[in-house]
């Protein structure tokens, strides 16, 4: 892709803020449609989960000196099948199977991080997410990861929906649940990743769960949760992004309030209106 | 063709068939030695006092639970081999949908294609018209764009009953779809049930407490109690002194009796 493209305004003339908001807009799009279904299975916190066996990844990445990105999915992946494994065997419930392996990811990562040397800069950009700095190859990847999730969440929706929604009656229907909500968990444990270089590992959850929590207020139907979750997830990045220029914020941080201040927003905005409309319909 | 071919050829299929059924959860029996049988057509009620083993095994039927000893065949076949899973429909006790995530009476009633379509092929106009009927059939055609949050428990009841039906399904398999629900509900039930069983030809399996409004189209009931303790027309019942439809609290009493 040229940079930079011209025809972009002031806060987005420049080319590491263009590729920044590729990037970040990539993630505002399969974010919250993942987390959609991850909220809908209440298991909001999982995002979190992944992302710390994720750091395990990079740390192992770092001792093995391979690429810390593909070494982190490659955690990750395995992670989101032992939680997913741990849970569909009810041997812990899936809060505490996220525990078990939340602090053995984050256990494992702060050694093999020591191992290889101790913290440095770019752990900080894993942790805490950096979208100004992309080069080139990292926003490939951050497009081809999303596309791969865009496209595989378009076509398992309707069956991610029923079990979502019904695990039991899944089951008698005949629908694969147990391959499903295994393909849901790589699913997420690839956005983890995705999502890593742009957010953070220690917000990713919040991109997935806080767009998802605006989208439910504003929509009356599962689709239409959806659908507000990826336009609130866009419109966070973009003005986290451009605030974060303006005002010299932390970018991932500054898209993350971003994305709360307009739940609170809404909330608060549906809890004045709503009461109002009913009264109104009641004729008082 | 010898007689018993042309009696087997014109009796009603069998759908659903256990066949000395025991099942334990570790040492504690739950079900010993259960016969069912439930054809084409026929409208059966799973009645037992709490405890009596109907949920186990409603799941043993449906091959969520694999029996102790003795088998169960869905439509002739072993339920962990049976594929066509379009072909039974359910309606679990209380299903559990998250009040966070809004999800339309359609939405809900769309998922009950999946089986019948394939849950990853895109759903076609016939599945959109066959959602209609169902959703027409329990009296929620003009509620289906709500959130079924929004609606009552009654409503909500019809709305899974609905997803059943949407599958068109031979054999529908309920577990308490009436519990607690208001009259209207109950009449609604009523009148989809009987008209999926005469229109359809499709075999109903319904566990329930609450038999009054469906006491005048029950073919059999079916008391368990660990084992079947009853099995016969729900007339045969007015000789124990428990009326189903005039009295509806006599087969909860009765029930209570038993344990």
């Amino acid at each position: 892709m040229p940079w930079p493209i011209d025809t972009l305004p002031y806060p987005f003339e420049l080319q590491f803020m263009q590729r920044a908001l590729v990037a970040s807009v990539v993630v505002g799009v399969f974010a919250p449609m993942i987390g959609t279904f991850v909220v809908q299975k209440r298991m909001s916190l999982i995002g979190d989960g992944i992302g710390h066996l994720a750091f395990a990844g990079v740390g192992a990445g770092l001792v093995f000196g391979v690429s810390k990105i593909w070494a982190a999915l490659a955690v990750a992946i395995a992670g989101a099948l032992g939680v997913e494994w741990l849970r569909s065997r009810r041997t812990a419930s899936g809060d505490l199977a996220l525990a078990l392996f939340f602090y053995s990811g984050i256990a494992a990562g702060v050694v093999l991080v020591s191992l290889a040397g101790g913290l440095d800069s770019s752990l900080l950009v894993v942790l805490f997410g950096q979208p100004l700095t992309v080069n080139d190859q990292e926003i490939a990847i951050v497009v081809g990861l999303g596309a791969a999730i865009v496209a595989a969440m378009l076509v398992l929706r309707r069956g991610l929906f029923a079990v979502a929604t019904d695990e039991d009656w899944s089951r008698v229907a005949g629908l694969p649940v147990g391959l499903l909500n295994t393909v849901l968990a790589v699913i997420v444990a690839t956005s983890v990743v995705a999502a890593m270089r742009i957010v953070g590992l220690l917000l990713v959850a919040a991109m997935m769960v806080l767009p998802v929590a605006s989208g439910q207020l504003f929509a009356r139907s599962f689709r239409g949760t959806l659908w507000w979750s990826v336009v609130i997830g866009v419109a966070s990045v973009v003005a986290g992004l451009a605030a974060s220029r303006i005002w010299g914020l932390a970018p991932s941080g500054t898209i993350v309030l971003f994305s709360a201040a307009i739940f609170s927003v809404v909330a608060v905005a549906k809890r004045t209106t709503v009461p109002k409309l009913q009264a109104e319909g009641a004729g008082l | 063709m010898t007689a018993s071919e042309v009696l087997a050829e014109a009796a009603p299929a069998t759908l659903i068939e256990a066949t000395g059924v025991s099942f334990s959860y570790g040492r504690q029996p739950v079900l010993e030695d259960v016969d069912l049988r439930v054809r084409a057509g026929e409208f059966v009620a799973l009645v037992g006092p709490n405890g009596s083993g109907k949920s186990t095994l409603l799941r043993v039927l449906l091959g969520s639970l694999a029996p102790t000893s003795g088998s169960v065949r869905l439509f002739g076949e072993p339920p962990s081999r049976f594929a066509d899973r379009a072909r039974v429909g359910y309606v679990p006790q209380r299903p559990v949908l998250d009040s966070e995530v809004p999800a339309t009476v359609e939405e809900i009633v769309t998922a009950g294609r999946l089986a019948r379509r394939g849950w990853w092929r895109p759903l076609h106009r016939e599945d959109h018209v066959q959602v209609g009927h169902a959703l027409a059939s329990v009296g929620l055609a003009e509620l289906a764009k709500r959130p079924l949050n929004e609606l009552s428990g009654g409503q909500q009841q019809r709305a899974f009953i609905a997803r059943a039906f949407a599958g068109e399904p031979d054999l529908l398999v309920l577990d308490e779809p009436i519990a607690g629900v208001d009259a209207e509900s109950q009449r609604r039930f009523r009148d989809s049930i009987t008209h999926l069983i005469e229109e359809h030809g499709a075999g109903v399996l319904l566990v329930s407490h609450e038999l009054s409004a469906v006491a005048q189209d029950l073919d059999r009931v079916v008391v368990l109690k660990r084992r079947i303790v009853f099995d016969g027309p729900a007339a045969q019942l007015a000789a124990s002194g428990v009326s189903l439809g005039v009295h509806p609290e006599d087969l909860p009493l009765w029930l209570e009796e038993l344990r």
